[in-house]
Formats: C-alpha cells, structure tokens, sequence
C-alpha cells in the first residue's frame, strides 16, 4: 500500500470503529443522527470535496457528485446508517480498485522486465579495471563485461569468453542459447555460466530491449474498439442513470397523487432514486478492460509475443484465414543435402567430390554441400575451376574432371543422365565425362510446421494458405506434409500482395486474414494483411516495424499460441462486460420495483468491480503449452 | 510532435476524463492516457511550446479530477 492508501485504509477502519460504537451507545435516535456524522464525515470528506469542486467547475455528473447526492439524501431521509454504510463501502471498493490495479500493474510490468539497471564498463583491460554505470552511459563501440546471472544491458558482439544465455525473457523460449566469441549477443538476455567481454554494437537507447520494452508500452496506448465502446459507454451512462433517478422521483408520485388519488409516497420514490445514483458509477466496466488489455499484452510478452496493441488484440481473436510465406516461416530457410540418389560410389566420397569442385563458391548451395560433408576441405586437391554460369561448375579434382550442376549441365555436356522425381535442387555429378549420381539438397521444414497447422485448425481457423517464389514441385511436397489447405506457387513478390488481396476479398464480414511471415521482402504483405506477424523478428527492426505482432523466435508454434491468447483476453473482455452491465441493469430494474435497497446497490458496485478486475487478471494464468 | 508524461490518477474513468479534458485543450492535436502504465501521450503541432501548453492541459484535467498530477518535466 502507498501513502494514499494507507492513509485511506486508517480511514475506513477509524470510522467503521465509530460506526459501530454509536450503534451500541444508549442514545436517543436523534443524538445518534447528530453522531452519525462523524463517521460520515470522517470517511467522506474527500468525495463531498470534489463534489463541490465538480458543481463549481460544471462538471456535476462525476461519481463523487452522485455519492454525495445519494448518501446526503440517505441521511436526510432518517436512513442515516445507510447513508454512512453507502460511503464506507464506496471507499472500501475504491481501495481495493487501487491495490489491486496497483499490484496487476507491478505483476505485469515485472513480467516485461528485461530492462537492465546497469552495465559494467571495461576502463582498463590490463588491470581489469571495472567501472558499474547506467546503461545509458555506455557508448558504441565500448568493452563491458557480463558476469553470470546478470542482464546484458546492451546488444554487442562477444570479443572473450564463452558461455550459455537464457533469452527467455526476450523469446519465452526456456532453452538456453550457447554462445562464444564472435557470436553476437541482444540486451535482456541472462548470462548463466561464464563471464564474457562483449564489445556494443549499439546505444543502450536503440538496444533490443530498449525498442521490445518502448513497444509494449506503447502497444496499450492503441485501443480497441472494445475500449472506445466503453468510454463512450461510461459517458452517456451517467447522466443516463441521473436522468432515470430524476424521472423516477417525479413521475410515479405525481401519477400517484393526481392520477390513483393515492398518498404519492415522496420518501419511497426518493429513496428508490437514490438508489439509482449509487449504481450509476461506471468504474467497474471502465477499469476491467483496459486491465483485461493489458494482462493480455503482458502475459503474451512474456511468451515472447508482441502484441502492438489492443486493437490487435481484438483483430487477432478474428482471424479465421491464416496465410504463410513459405521459406523462413514453415521451412527453415536453410537449404540441406537431403539425398543422394544413383551414386556409382558410395555416397560419402560423392559428396566430397562435388564439395571439394564446388568449394571456392560461395553459394548457398555450394555451402550446403560444404556442410553436410563436414571435414575440413583441402584445397590443393582443387585446380581449374570454372562457373559456367547458369549451369554449374567444372573443376579437376584429384586429377579427375568434376562437372557439377543442374540437368542444363549434363544436356550441354552431352552426359546422360537419370531425373529425379524428388523436390528440391538437384546437382547432378559427373566424372570424367560419365554420369556419377546426383545429391539433392531442399529447404527443411520446421519439426513443428505440421503441428502448428494442426493447433491453428483447432483454433477455428477456416483456411491456411502458403505463397512462395519457389517451385510448384517444392512447394506441393511441403505444403502436403503439413496439411496446408491451399498453395500458390512460384509467385514474385508483387505477386504475394496481390494473392492477399484476393483472399482479403473472399473472407466474409468480421473475418480477419493474417499474413506470418519472416519479415525479409515481405513488409508490403505484412502491412497489406488484416494482421501481418512477423516472425523470427528478433534483432530485425524492418520487420518489428512493419507487422503488428511480432514472435521472437521462428517457431510456428507461437502463432497458434498468439492467437489463443488474444481469443482468450477477448473472452474475458466480453465476460466482464456482460456480467458487469447485467448486475448493473438488474439492480437498476430491482431498484426502480423496490425490491433491492442501497445496500445491495453498493453491494452490487463494489462486488462486481472486484470480480472484474480478479477476472482480468486470469488472462495471465493459463495453460503453458 | 509527440510526448509522453507520467500521470497519477485514481480511477479508470478519471483517466478516460482526463483524456477527454487534455484532448479539448488548445495546441493538442492528440491525447492518449494509458491508465494502466499512468502516462499521458500527447500530439502538439510542430512548433508548439509543449510546457504552457502542458500547463493549460494539467488545468483542465484538474477540473474534472482535482487529484489529477501530471509530471511535467522542466
């Protein structure tokens, strides 16, 4: 509790005490009356203040005002303990509000903090002399040192040491990463094992941690229309509830008097419309939304999901279209000898003669070949390389005259060759002159592509659609293997744009289409999309730039969680809207009838705030998978 | 021009309020509150003086939620 709380908490306890003492006191009813308004006072004072400030600056219709009518008119009509009862449960709700949204407040932003305090400056290598700084201090190009189990305040490349990060904080991921010299390293990551010298590549300003933290807080700064409903609500829905009040002291006495000839019963239809002022305070509604809003951007974050604001909360409920890049997203984006078909040798010692012909290139293709033969690669064995451009390469190895490439190659070479019926790039070898095999090398699919499918199927997605540049071939086998509904293949980037805007026009009204991509040449797609998430976005400022939701780390896995927690936080923005305008009309209708009293009404306020503000909290639990 | 300022405020409500005050003020183009981080961003004209504007604003906030702070920074 701070200061204001506290003295607020003092408050409440001093005058239920009073309250309490002079219902036992063995006064006459009026003394008590006269007593009352110590308590009263002592509990009101501040709600009676602006009340008046709100009538001098002709504001009236805040919620001091309203409390201040209802329980003044309590006790003016005898029901003096009410009256005071009204005010103290007032404030016991307010309290409760402000610890509560105080402490959800601390909760979430702890769970976004990867804001490092500190740094530790290198003055003197030689004497390892350390100097601890504010981050802010540090300029590029500066040594600091990151002992185990602190932050790194900023993001920098290793120069010494080596050690395993947890970047959990930045990508929700629990597996720690192993880094070493060279490697380079974001703020907000957790250095587990060994001390390392990092030389900053940036200022602490424009580090990872600085621009997910600048993100975040500004992500709830973007409302959703859920939010503006209900600002626009609380607006109207008090002079509403006053104009109601005002109603119900007039007409139905007056129909009494002059129409049923009846006693008009002033006091009753007074104290009925007191009521309605009680439950005229609109916060319970207004606090629970943004509160449900923000669990939900934090409790995202800290599955490393950015969420760039409620509006894209509330559209990433909706989507039931779901259209992927290919390379990057559901494929690795890394090209791998998958298969080595019709060697004459064994396949081992072909995959080094075509590593060996292909090792001054720089490729990928080439440096997949390098890779998957593994061994250091003597050069000298090498002589007369020649690119033949387009085809592939020709070299001598071992005395021997290596072609390797595609099937362009072996036709122009008048090699006779085998075709391969699989998907992917396909080098063909020959040995002087005579066909030798071929390797195939493809893009991989992620291990968690078809899984991820699966969940965004669960998820009520009505259509998943994959755009590539690559071959029809390629694309079909990958799209089959992880059960995408539709392809288009063999698009240009301009392409992409236009297929989404084609599928913009099929979905029906209140059905978003989202585009995942890596964020590589796709920004025009992202920001086209109803929802562009980018993906792997970590350290790639274009991409956080022109997506509205940003996963961290490349696991497709993330995009069905993303979309569970924005369904999830809508849910529970919907709940609390429900339950809470629903408890609101029935004591209104129960009010006007006569059937529930100030009491209830109070009640019924500060109750239902409380159960709005526990369930918005919920959005932050659930389950980790 | 945008700036952000830290708030106080009590009540969600007020917050909204205290938009809806910043946002009528002269020289804002723009008001957000964001009462779950307590700040106030605001969108001046370009070559507006943001301190008395600023002033002009924490008088009307004060208005309609006289606890109201908003940290103004020389």
């Amino acid at each position: 509790m701070n200061k204001k709380q506290k003295k607020n908490f003092i408050r409440i306890i001093a005058s239920s005490i009073l309250i309490a003492v002079i219902l036992l006191l063995p006064v006459s009813e009026k003394t008590k009356f006269f007593l009352f308004f110590i308590p009263y006072l002592v509990i009101g004072y501040d709600i009676l203040l602006k009340a008046l400030k709100g009538i001098i600056n002709l504001k009236p219709f805040d919620e001091n005002f309203l409390m201040a009518v209802a329980t003044v008119g309590a006790i003016a009509l005898g029901e003096y303990t009410e009256g005071v009862a009204v005010m103290l449960f007032y404030q016991i709700g307010e309290l409760f509000q402000s610890i509560a949204v105080g402490k959800s407040r601390r909760n979430i932003s702890e769970l976004m903090d990867i804001r490092p305090d500190y740094a530790n400056l290198e003055i003197d290598f030689e004497k390892s002399e350390i100097k601890t700084v504010s981050p802010d201090e540090v300029k590029v190009g500066s040594i600091i040192v990151v002992k185990p189990g602190e932050k790194i305040p900023i993001d920098g490349v290793i120069v010494e040491g080596k050690t395993t990060l947890n970047t959990s904080a930045l990508t929700g991921e629990s597996i720690p990463r192993e880094v070493k010299e060279d490697d380079e390293v974001l703020g907000g990551c957790i250095n587990c094992s060994g001390v390392i010298r990092v030389r900053t590549v940036k200022e602490f300003g424009q580090s990872t941690a600085s621009k997910i933290l600048e993100l975040v807080e500004s992500a709830s700064s973007k409302k959703s229309k859920s939010e503006y409903f209900i600002s626009k609500f609380a607006r109207i829905y008090t002079p509403v509830v006053c104009v109601a009040a005002l109603t119900l002291v007039l007409i139905p006495p007056v129909v009494r008097m002059f129409i049923l000839n009846t006693d008009a019963l002033w006091n009753l239809w007074i104290y009925r419309a007191l009521t309605f002022l009680v439950i005229s305070c609109p916060c319970a509604l207004v606090i629970s939304i943004p509160l449900t809003f923000f669990a939900g951007i934090g409790g995202a974050s800290s599955a490393g999901i950015l969420i760039k604001g409620s509006n894209y909360m509330e559209s990433l409920s909706k989507v039931r279209y779901l259209v992927f890049d290919k390379t990057g997203t559901m494929t690795k984006g890394v090209f791998e000898v998958t298969g080595v078909h019709h060697g004459i040798m064994e396949n081992e010692k072909l995959l080094e003669l075509a590593a060996l012909a292909e090792c001054y290139s720089n490729h990928p293709i080439s440096k997949s070949l390098q890779r998957a033969y593994g061994k250091e690669i003597d050069k000298t064995r090498v002589h007369d390389v020649k690119e033949i451009s387009g085809h592939g390469i020709s070299a001598v190895v071992d005395g021997k005259q290596i072609l390797a490439g595609n099937a362009k190659l072996m036709i122009s070479e008048k090699v006779e060759f085998t075709e391969c019926h699989c998907a992917g790039t396909i080098i063909h070898i020959a040995i002087d002159k005579k066909y030798a095999g071929h390797i195939v090398i493809s893009d991989i699919v992620k291990p968690d592509s078809a899984l991820a499918v699966k969940n965004l199927k669960a998820l009520g997605i009505k259509q998943t659609v994959m755009l590539t540049g690559d071959s029809k071939r390629t694309a079909e086998k990958v799209a089959e293997e992880i059960a995408i509904d539709k392809v288009y293949s063999e698009l240009l980037p301009q392409d992409k744009v236009s297929k989404v805007e084609e599928l913009l026009n099929q979905k029906d009204l209140g059905e978003n289409l989202a585009f995942v991509g890596d964020g590589i040449n796709d920004a025009p797609v992202l920001s086209r999309a109803d929802i562009g998430i980018a993906m792997g976005a970590l350290g790639s400022d274009a991409a956080i730039e022109a997506s509205d939701v940003v996963l961290m780390d490349d696991n497709p896995l993330k995009i069905s969680k993303a979309i569970r927690i924005s369904k999830k936080c809508m849910r529970i923005v919907y709940q609390n809207i429900a339950f809470a305008l629903g408890v609101k009309f029935a004591c209104l209708v129960l009010g006007a009838l006569g059937i529930s009293n100030m009491w209830t009404a109070i009640f019924a306020d500060v109750g239902v705030m409380v159960l709005c503000v526990l369930n918005a909290i919920r959005v932050l639990f659930g389950k980790k998978s | 021009m945008k700036k952000t300022y830290n708030i106080e405020v009590d009540c969600a409500n007020c917050a909204n309020k205290m938009e809806d005050a910043a946002k009528k003020t002269e020289g804002v183009v723009n008001a957000t509150v964001n009462f779950m981080l307590l700040k106030m961003t605001v969108e001046f004209a370009d070559d507006a003086d943001t301190k008395k504007i600023m002033k002009e604003v924490l008088k009307n906030c004060k208005k309609v939620e006289s606890d109201c702070e908003i940290e103004i920074d020389e």
